[in-house]
């Protein structure tokens, strides 16, 4: 692994220059390495951060990489890290042209990871030096409790996908973006009126409406400071209350980690704290990927949109715009059966823009109702390109789903929902184009997005009874079983004892004394089987586990 | 500490520094980190003020070393766990090539979490997926066959398409079956001394002789002839004089006709697969990750001389001809087991193989036969016995033990297993069934 030579970093260096002309904001130092292939496959299972903890499960995933790659040879182009300076790897295989795309990819990357307000609790720290220190915390550790730190490890590492990252964010006062009068302004509405004063909604709306009045002739900065300017006059406790609440804000364990952290006496025994350090290490590296894996459609499309843009507009280009199509097409379109977040997110914001461009995202459009006069739309507000610049600043890959597909967009991209069923008298699989509606679609990709299982504790029933008590939120959806024992064997030797879950599950009894023998059969009958739900409670007792079901014929939430 | 070798990461890395440390213990981990910073200082040297860029401050973002290299290490680590009262992690999986020419086997492990189940629940129902491009609502864009020599859908066997000629790599396979007789312990049929190994004698000019022999073989005498002449001091390299240089007899090196030992493979090994429509999914699965750790046992124990033969068979057999079809083919029909065991009995007669292999057979099936009494199949296992090493049956159901399938009734019925105990074995496993030691342990029960 090396450091781009001169020539290319000074090629690197003109990007930036080029990109920030075009309104991408990002930080002036980034460090650039050549890397093979293997050094790539290194990497990979570290989520790229060269510096992160020894974990032998990272290991196998190496071995398996090798294996996949003696078999399937592929080269990633480039990968780049959010840290500070951002690193970005690329493969020594890339072609120079194909460098000069690649580096207008990664600096949209960079913009997006920098600017992105999902990234807040990021912007402030460099990872790639925290885990550093990650890791020599595990290596010293290792001298000293041996293979114990893994097993740790692999425990904290069953529960990292429950931290609570929104409420992890959303904490007051932990970001640097929050200004004191951001967070007064927030404690006034959250807290302040409703738990302090104890408002009636008439008086809320009030408030609020004063407010709204001030942030209708004055910049959003501004209204606020005289908003609080009022705030002080009127109620004469605020400050000292507010004052008060900063002191006293006793974090609250918002997830499972932390709660197992703060509440486990085997945990908080002494001979036991360096478990503690392990725990928040693996709880610390799954809150930093968090934001990446939740803007991945918004993030893969901004940088394609401005590869695209940029290096079509290079003079660089020339003689490689063959290439440059070829490669360009693999990376951006639309497959015919499948989800890609490159070409997804790349049309989503070449369509906002010039949605935006023609003044169509605004509530004067919605109002009109002719149908032609809504094709003919055209502002020329050129509001485009400001538009997607807020996208890429305020939302995360659900939200944007949610708001901005509709039909048109459906409609102008040709998209559908692929359904697959059993074609009985052809004994086959069948794709068919299960629906076109903008609704379905968005059903569809809000459904493969990531989206974890909200598990929380049940702090009461846990504090009598001393059993950990977790309660899986039933969203029509079942946790997979096999991973069940395992999982839950790891948080009963954290939390030092009992273990419950409670969850939903289809009852499959319908299907199991069907005979699979006459395919065409099973399927048919299988049809006119309706999935019941079942409460269930899973205990992990002595790394035995039982399951009770608790009651059946639950309704599945709509 | 001089300041100048302070690391800008100490600060960073002093949290959660252990105090108790033995001295030797700091010294060791200095040594690692100082290590990096010692090479950046050297290559420091002569550089001006600008010379400096960001690489200083990363001075580890160097390629992750790797602790664990080898498949050994990991299945000793594996073992360690059961010794710590934690189930094992590590499973050796298989990847088929697309087009290529081989499978190779890797070690995986599943980090268990608690994650949604997004796998279609309805039986015929596959997931839905996004797609693009022309067509109305309701037309077909493409379809899979489940049926006759397609993928199976779904996950795992049957999953990847692609062409033929495949071959499990075999140097990955002896290592497990090495790691397989050493680490867990399966038997070693060698000691068992069966038959004795096939072998016969090729000649060829491959030894060497002094004085004499067939042909002289110039180069090595050459050699020879300098050395001696450099030590009389007869040769010198810049000017060479023939007339002074000595040839003694010694120096002259023959080649002479050698008997060559020749192993012949000796053992041949039937998989026999039911890949009929009730095998689907996870029972095939599971027969698949056994059979592939009986091969690279079996490789190991015959020292890589081992011929592979695959079966499959539904209400009739075939035979394909390489490891990828075998993992691959899936089909919907009944399922008659008497059919695959004609099938080898016929390939044993009119191959002759009896005479010169020792033959294993190993079949897995979900227990379901139409031939629900082995009217059929009991006679064509009774000849099957007449000439096999071993057969091993494994049935893989939902109700593991509990020997209430079909083949386990018969075969039980027929008192075959207790009469031939040393050439017939059953063993049952859960379709579920996906840990290393699940499958070992049925492997024992089969091979021991």
């Amino acid at each position: 692994m090396e450091l781009l030579i001169l020539k290319d970093k000074l090629i690197m260096e003109e990007c930036k220059r080029i990109a920030r002309d075009h309104g991408l904001r990002f930080s002036d130092e980034t460090i650039e390495y050549v890397t093979t292939n293997e050094d790539m496959i290194r990497l990979s299972p570290k989520g790229m951060i060269p510096t992160m903890y020894d974990y032998w499960v990272h290991d196998v995933y190496v071995l398996q990489d090798k294996g996949k790659y003696d078999l399937y040879p592929h080269n990633p182009y480039e990968t780049v890290i959010n840290t500070r300076p951002p690193l970005s790897f690329y493969n020594d295989n890339n072609p120079d042209w194909l460098n000069i795309m690649i580096f207008y990819h990664v600096i949209a990357h960079i913009d997006f990871f920098q600017n992105n307000v999902f990234f807040a609790k990021t912007w402030s720290d460099d990872f790639c030096g925290r885990a550093l220190a990650h890791a020599n915390v595990i290596k010293e550790l290792r001298y000293e409790k041996g293979r114990w730190v893994d097993y740790v490890i692999e425990f904290a590492r069953n529960m990292d996908n429950l931290v609570d990252f929104a409420g992890d964010l959303a904490r007051p006062g932990e970001t640097k973006t929050v200004s004191v009068a951001e967070a007064k302004f927030n404690y006034f509405f959250d807290e302040y009126l409703q738990e302090v004063v104890k408002v009636n909604t008439f008086r809320y709306v009030e408030e609020l409406n004063r407010y709204n009045e001030l942030a209708a002739k004055n910049d959003p900065a501004t209204a606020r400071n005289l908003f609080l300017a009022y705030v002080d006059q009127k109620f004469v406790d605020f400050a000292l209350k507010f004052e008060k609440r900063i002191k006293t804000r006793k974090r609250v364990p918002g997830d499972v980690m932390e709660y197992v952290m703060e509440h486990s006496t085997k945990l908080n025994k002494a001979e036991n704290d360096w478990m503690k350090h392990v725990i928040q290490i693996v709880r610390e590296t799954s809150l930093y990927f968090q934001p990446q894996i939740r803007t991945k459609i918004l993030n893969e499309g901004w940088a394609s949109y401005w590869h695209e843009k940029l290096f079509l507009a290079d003079p660089r280009l020339r003689t490689h715009e063959f290439d440059f199509s070829r490669i360009n097409a693999g990376v951006v379109s639309l497959s015919r059966v499948g989800l890609n977040p490159y070409a997804v997110g790349l049309r989503m914001f070449k369509y906002l823009e010039a949605k935006a461009d023609r003044g169509m995202l605004t509530y004067d459009f919605e109002k009109v109702g002719d149908y032609e006069a809504r094709k003919a739309y055209d502002q020329k507000t050129g509001a485009g390109r400001q538009f997607i610049f807020d996208v890429r600043t305020y939302h995360a890959d659900a939200t944007a789903i949610n708001q901005f597909i509709d039909q048109d967009f459906v409609n102008e991209f040709n998209l559908f929902v692929v359904g697959k069923r059993i074609n009985k008298s052809r004994t086959a699989w069948e794709y068919y184009i299960k629906s076109r509606r903008a609704e379905d679609y968005k059903k569809k990709m809000l459904e493969s997005l990531y989206h974890p299982p909200q598990i929380r504790v049940d702090q009461e029933i846990t504090a009598n009874s001393g059993a950990l008590y977790l309660v899986h939120t039933f969203e029509g959806k079942e946790l997979v079983r096999e991973y069940i024992p395992n999982t839950m064997l790891g948080i009963e030797f954290l939390w030092g004892g009992k273990v419950i879950l409670e969850t939903h599950e289809i009852d499959v009894s319908s299907f199991e004394d069907m005979n699979r023998e006459d395919l065409e059969k099973y399927f048919q009958e299988a049809e006119k089987v309706t999935l019941k739900w079942q409460k269930v409670r899973y205990t992990m007792q002595d790394r035995q586990l039982s399951r009770e079901v608790m009651s059946t014929s639950v309704e599945k939430p709509a | 500490m001089n300041e100048r070798n302070q690391h800008p990461l100490d600060p960073l890395s002093q949290q959660g520094r252990r105090p108790d440390l033995t001295p030797e213990q700091r010294a060791s981990l200095e040594r690692d980190r100082r290590g990096t910073v010692a090479q950046i200082l050297a290559a420091e040297e002569g550089k001006g003020l600008y010379d400096h860029t960001d690489e200083f401050f990363f001075p580890n973002a160097g390629v992750p070393t790797m602790n664990i290299q080898t498949l050994d290490e990991l299945l000793e680590r594996d073992k360690q766990r059961a010794a710590d009262g934690f189930p094992k992690k590590v499973i050796l999986g298989k990847i088929a090539s697309q087009g290529g020419k081989k499978a190779v086997i890797v070690p995986s492990v599943t980090e268990e979490k608690f994650y949604h189940d997004t796998r279609p629940k309805m039986p015929g129902q596959g997931g839905d997926e996004g797609g693009s491009g022309e067509g109305e609502e309701g037309e077909v864009i493409g379809e899979s066959p489940i049926k006759e020599e397609q993928q199976g859908g779904g996950q795992g066997a049957g999953d990847q398409s692609g062409g033929e000629g495949h071959e499990l790599d075999d140097s990955r396979a002896l290592e497990i079956g090495k790691a397989l007789t050493e680490k867990f312990n399966l038997p070693n049929i060698q000691q068992k001394g069966k038959k004795t190994a096939l072998f016969r004698y090729t000649y060829e000019l491959t030894d060497i002789n002094r004085k004499f022999g067939q042909f002289l073989d110039k180069k090595r005498s050459l050699k020879n002839i300098i050395k001696t002449n450099l030590l009389l001091g007869t040769f010198t390299p810049d000017d060479v004089k023939f007339d002074k240089i000595v040839v003694s007899p010694v120096d002259l090196v023959y080649r002479i006709v050698s008997p060559e030992k020749e192993y012949e493979s000796q053992a041949m090994v039937f998989f026999l697969r039911d890949y009929s429509g009730s095998m689907y999914g996870d029972p095939t699965e599971v027969v698949l990750s056994q059979h592939v750790l009986i091969y690279s046992w079996l490789l190991y124990q015959y020292q890589e001389r081992v011929e592979k033969r695959f079966i499959l068979h539904d209400t009739d057999a075939r035979e394909v001809d390489n490891f990828v079809s075998y993992y691959r083919l899936n089909n919907g029909g009944g399922t008659n087991i008497a059919s695959a065991y004609k099938l080898v009995n016929k390939i044993v007669e009119t191959e002759d193989l009896a005479k010169d292999y020792n033959i294993y057979i190993f079949q897995g099936t979900d227990g379901d036969d139409w031939d629900s009494d082995g009217k059929e199949s009991l006679p064509e296992i009774e000849k099957m016995l007449t000439y096999v090493n071993r057969m091993g049956i494994t049935v893989v159901s939902r109700t593991p033990g509990q020997m209430n399938t079909q083949i386990e009734k018969y075969l039980d019925k027929s008192g075959l297993l207790k009469k031939s105990p040393h050439l017939l074995k059953m063993t049952a496993l859960a379709e579920t069934a996906r840990n290393q030691d699940e499958l070992i342990k049925s492997i024992r029960d089969l091979v021991e």
